[in-house]
């Protein structure tokens, strides 16, 4: 009878080793471990064994059932295995087909840089002021030093509106928010404020009759020239790498003594020199200055207790450098193919 | 202003290379925009001699010519002109050499015969007659210049000057002016200033009988000097004079003119020189013209004058525009004999206004109009006399007339070496900031620092601490960051429009920039009825087109130009959005409100004499071609809405409401007014096909227009979160049908009254007309999710729920599909 078992194990070990499909494991269970099964048929002649023998045997059989079970229950695995492993690599697909798109916009580029300019200045503190872009000539040019017949108006080529004898007018630079703060608001005085400006310039590659400034105010006790550079130099670093060099030129605007022009180190070539800053290494970016104290004074501060600076970019300019855009009307044109690359 | 570095030269060691020079000007307030080396395109040109002409073998018009270069041997060169002989002193291309204009001279051959180089006229120098007034126009410049065989040609004719040219601001016009410029240099430098009073010798005569002067307006002239030429010899300047002038860009004309410009270049002081003859009664009136009186200027233009324009006249006309320009007749002529120089003081503003009034802006009034040294019309009359005795070009009067009305007070500041380094953060002595004062050529008088005469921008202490700083290095001013803590902000508005500008993107949308002025051709271009108050507009007086001459009242227009653009770019489809301003005129004039004032004084603030135009802020959406069609653009606008906290909106038909005009551009049928709490918040739909023809558009297209202030305030201030369900909800479909005239809105406000509180959301998901269903009539499908926060709902209630929402939509025309 040992030889009997030991040959059912053997055959059931052999005939699950040449076994493939999953459901003829399950006829493999009834042959030999079912009712009816060969390990059963065996085990009904237990009777005839002696009192010795049948433990023995017992044990035997039960080992033997054991062992086809686990090896059953391997194959059971393994095969089942194999299927999910062909299943998977018939699920393969090319994944250098293009995904499917939710679709998203863009922000206009004026608006991203405009953007990271006002998060820097909000990092330092600054408010963002509104203004009015149909203003009057007080606060467009009188109140910033620039009266009747000033000879700087002629450089401003400014629109005027119908019907109000040259007194109400388009904007031609945001300088005129400083005037409706200081008017407003008492020092300290920290804003930025950018916004559309415009001027009688014929569209071309670097001209529009209408661009955006941005305008800067601090207005405090004890407010310095130095801290008007510190400020600028932290702008620019923040813009363009700490790697930027800034250069301050003496200059004249009315409504700011000092004056001066900023240029930076040239974004093509560092500094060195090339056709891009005209042989200069240094780009014009900017004019600022100490607030002059006569606009202080006109908006009922007092120029002997505080002092302030001013400066206006253009934004266009910078967008333009900062994406090497070689032509402003790109810009106003708004071609989906030039929007969707920012 | 173009500077001649030899001219500089005469009043400052400039010696440095030109490079540092311009750097150095620039970085201490004198910006350079370049410069030129003058010739620098001419190379391996020389002074020749001829030696022989002889006849070309093979050509009746060649002549071919020795010509002695200063080398060894002569050159054989061939040339066509006609004007050369033997004997002549010409400049001479050698092989290899470069002219003006990038021409390059090679030798080679002439028909058969070789030539080395070539012949010059002025014009191939890059020179005309008015350089050299003896050459001939056309044909070889016969040289009658001091010069060596061989020398280079540059040198020979004085064409080595290098030319830097100056971007002046307004405020300092002292330096129009060589003079000006040698200050500046010098004290950039700290170099001496070498500048002396003129002189001059004169003849004896009685100046009272040939010429008398009446400043009948002193405070517009307060001061006039004029004096006399007799015996004048008109002619060409020398060549000194005229190669500073070309260098300077001005052209020479003869010596009398040339005279003038070269004193207001040198000081910067205008200068004017006249014919005694056309003085009438040799009485010079300075006075306001009468009303109405006519003057013809030099460049030929006849010129209506006002009464508050200044003129030169004699007894019985004006013969010149005060510091602006001459009459025609009045100048300088050949058969001139004598002259009357004139060197005013013209009162800035009065210049200024003439010029701009007459349209007539000349070097002149360029200068007056920004303020001349107010002391220099002497010493300037004084120059050109020594310059007309140095060109030995007549005899002067010694006496001259000075009427002088001059009350000139020099500026005075508060000098304060604390304050100035306490407003430019830097610590720089005493010593040195009035060193640097000194070189500008300010004095010092007690606590204060006087300013020179020229400088006539000069009033405040911050005006001191600017002259200081740029002396110093404006680049030496140390960075700080400042002191003090400030709490930085976005207000209600910004935060609301960068919400607004988050999800327009994030729904697809690509932000556009249009200009705010548009042409007023819209009007009709969006069927814009004849009376819509979007037709009054703010006009600008002085557009630089009609395209861009009204302040828009609507940005779709805007939006509809984009989308053309995009559209015959033939970009398939886009979906864009902008945020910004329409102008509207003011409704009533806002006079100044009393008790209106400044936050710091308390005083009245600056009273609007015109009010100032509204300028809303809009969102503007636009598409076409993909997926848009008017549902798009509402599902777009409700995303919006829903992302901004806007709801309880009810859309009804655009022609229905009378709150947006723009609805003309729109197709009546598809088209929408959003409303909420009868409040307009915008406006959408399809374009009317007319429009989208005119527009050029060739597909269908959409916009809408949302008004931001109204959106603002129907945003809710606060989310509140809702629990969660914490019971199962039952779902019921409904298929209907009813007529197609019956808007789905009310089927659904049925359901939504007839369900009542256990209501969660009703979703349609189809609607359906064609086959099966009864012509003009549609069957409507929703799915219909109710829900009770007190417990699970049982069937008999959704069920009851059901029949009520039935028995509603029936008392509208609503059945159930059997």
């Amino acid at each position: 009878m040992k030889e009997q078992l030991e040959k059912i194990e053997a055959l059931a070990k052999q005939e699950l080793s040449s076994c493939t499909e999953i459901k003829a494991l399950d006829d493999l269970r009834i042959k030999f471990l079912g009712k009816k099964g060969e390990l059963t048929a065996i085990l009904k002649q237990m009777g005839g064994l002696s009192a010795e023998e049948r433990p023995v045997i017992g044990q035997l059989a039960n080992k033997v059932r054991a062992d086809i079970e686990e090896a059953l229950s391997e194959k059971l695995t393994a095969l089942k295995s194999e299927a999910q492993s062909a299943k998977i690599k018939e699920e393969s697909i090319d994944i250098t087909l293009p995904g499917k798109h939710a679709p998203i916009g863009k922000l206009h580029p004026l608006t991203r840089v405009e953007n990271e300019i006002r998060e820097i200045f909000m990092g330092m503190g600054f408010d963002i002021a509104d203004g009015p872009e149909i203003d009057d000539d007080y606060h467009v040019f009188e109140a910033l030093n620039l009266p009747p017949d000033h000879p700087a108006r002629d450089t401003q080529d400014t629109f005027y509106i119908e019907k109000t004898g040259e007194t109400i007018l388009l904007r031609t630079q945001t300088s005129s928010v400083q005037v409706h703060v200081m008017e407003n608001q008492k020092p300290p005085i920290r804003i930025i404020s950018p916004g559309r400006v415009f001027r009688s310039d014929a569209v071309d590659a670097t001209h529009s009759p209408l661009f955006h400034q941005i305008e800067g105010l601090v207005v405090d006790k004890g407010i310095t020239m130095s801290d008007l550079k510190g400020t600028l130099e932290m702008l620019m670093k923040k813009l363009y790498g700490n790697e930027c060099k800034l250069r301050f030129r003496p200059h004249h605007f009315p409504f700011t003594e000092p004056s001066c022009e900023v240029d930076i180190s040239c974004f093509n070539c560092g500094g060195k020199g090339c056709s891009m800053c005209k042989d200069e290494g240094y780009i014009e970016l900017l004019g600022a200055g100490m607030v002059h104290p006569k606009v202080l004074e006109g908006c009922g501060i007092d120029s002997s207790v505080y002092s302030g600076f001013a400066f206006g970019l253009g934004l266009e300019r910078m967008v333009m450098g900062r994406y090497d855009i070689n032509d402003l009307r790109l810009l106003y044109e708004n071609d989906v193919r030039f929007l969707e690359q920012f | 202003m173009n500077l001649s570095m030899k001219w500089l030269g005469d009043y400052v060691k400039a010696d440095m290379p030109i490079k540092d020079f311009c750097h150095s000007l620039t970085m201490s307030g004198s910006k350079v925009e370049c410069y030129e080396a003058e010739g620098s395109e001419i190379s391996n040109v020389v002074v020749g001699k001829i030696l022989s002409v002889v006849p070309h073998e093979n050509s009746d018009h060649l002549v071919v010519c020795q010509v002695e270069v200063g080398k060894d041997a002569p050159v054989q060169i061939v040339t066509g002109a006609s004007n050369v002989n033997a004997g002549d002193i010409v400049p001479v291309a050698l092989d290899n050499s470069t002219l003006p204009g990038g021409v390059k001279i090679k030798k080679g051959k002439l028909r058969g015969v070789e030539s080395c180089g070539m012949l010059c006229s002025l014009g191939e120098l890059g020179l005309d007659k008015r350089d050299f007034p003896y050459a001939i126009e056309d044909g070889i410049f016969i040289m009658q210049e001091d010069c060596q065989i061989g020398q280079d040609i540059r040198s020979a004719i004085g064409l080595n000057d290098t030319s830097v040219e100056f971007e002046i601001t307004s405020n300092r016009p002292d330096c129009l002016s060589v003079i000006g410029l040698a200050r500046e240099t010098a004290a950039t430098y700290d170099l001496p200033l070498n500048v002396s009073a003129p002189e001059f010798k004169g003849v004896d005569g009685d100046i009272s009988s040939m010429l008398r002067v009446d400043i009948l307006d002193p405070e517009h002239c307060p001061r006039y000097c004029a004096g006399i030429v007799k015996n004048v010899k008109i002619g060409p300047s020398p060549r000194w004079m005229r190669e500073r002038l070309r260098a300077s860009g001005v052209r020479p004309i003869n010596n009398f003119v040339d005279i003038t410009n070269y004193v207001m270049l040198e000081y910067g002081q205008p200068m004017h020189a006249f014919d005694l003859r056309y003085v009438e009664g040799a009485h010079i009136n300075v006075r306001l013209a009468k009303s109405g009186e006519k003057i013809m200027t030099l460049d030929g233009v006849e010129r209506e004058l006002s009464d508050d324009m200044l003129v030169i006249a004699d007894e019985k006309k004006p013969v010149a525009v005060a510091g602006i320009m001459g009459g025609e007749y009045s100048g300088i002529m050949d058969d001139t004999t004598t002259v009357v120089f004139e060197s005013a003081y013209f009162e800035p503003t009065q210049v200024r206004r003439t010029s701009k009034a007459l349209r007539l802006k000349s070097d002149a009034s360029s200068r007056y109009e920004k303020g001349v040294d107010p002391l220099l019309s002497m010493t300037c009359l004084k120059r050109a006399f020594q310059l007309v005795e140095e060109l030995g070009a007549g005899e002067v009067v010694k006496n001259v007339i000075d009427c002088d009305h001059t009350s000139y007070s020099p500026a005075k500041v508060e000098f304060s070496t604390e304050w100035i380094n306490d407003f430019l953060g830097t610590d720089i002595s005493e010593a040195d900031m009035k060193e640097y004062l000194g070189r500008l050529g300010f004095t010092f008088e007690g606590s204060d620092v006087v300013a020179p005469s020229f400088r006539i921008d000069i009033g405040c202490k911050a005006d001191i601490a600017e002259e200081v700083a740029r002396i110093y290095g404006y680049n030496n001013i140390p960075t700080t960051d400042f002191r003090g803590v400030a709490r930085a902000e976005l207000t209600d508005e910004q935060k609301f429009v960068r919400t607004l500008r988050n999800a327009a993107v994030s729904l697809g949308g690509y932000e556009i920039a249009t200009y705010s002025f548009v042409s007023p051709k819209y009007f009709e271009r969006i069927n814009l009825p004849a009376d819509s108050a979007l037709r009054n507009v703010v006009r600008i007086v002085n557009p630089l087109g009609e395209d861009t001459s009204v302040m828009r009242t609507t940005t779709i227009p805007s939006m509809l130009d984009v989308l053309s653009f995009n559209y015959n770019n033939r970009n398939e489809k886009a979906c864009l959005f902008e945020i910004a301003k329409e102008y509207l005129p003011a409704k009533e004039e806002k006079p100044f409100i009393n008790g209106d004032t400044l936050a710091n004084s308390g005083a009245k603030k600056h009273r609007y004499e015109y009010s100032l135009p509204d300028e809303p802020q809009r969102l503007t959406v636009g598409m076409y071609g993909g997926e848009a069609d008017f549902y798009t653009l509402k599902g777009m606008v409700e995303q919006l809405l829903d992302e901004l906290k806007i709801s309880g909106v009810e859309y009804i038909r655009a022609t229905d409401s009378d709150a947006f005009d723009e609805k003309c551009a729109l197709h009546p049928y598809r088209s929408a007014v959003i409303l909420r709490d009868g409040v307009a918040l915008g406006i959408m739909g399809e374009v009317h096909p007319e429009v989208q023809e005119k527009y050029g558009l060739g597909v269908k297209t959409y916009v809408a227009k949302l008004n931001i202030p109204e959106l603002m305030a129907s945003a809710a201030e606060k989310i509140t979160y809702q629990p969660l369900p914490k019971f199962p909800a039952t779902t019921r479909d409904l298929s209907l049908i009813c007529d197609d005239e019956i808007p789905v809105a009310e089927l659904e406000k049925a359901i939504r009254g007839a369900v009542g509180k256990i209501l969660e959301k009703v979703t349609l998901f189809d609607v359906y007309k064609g086959k099966q269903i009864e012509d003009g009539k549609k069957s409507v499908s929703y799915s219909i999710s109710m829900r009770s926060h007190d417990g699970t709902l049982t069937d008999e209630q959704a069920d009851s729920a059901m029949k009520k929402a039935l028995k509603a939509l029936s008392a509208i025309g609503a059945e159930l599909r059997s």
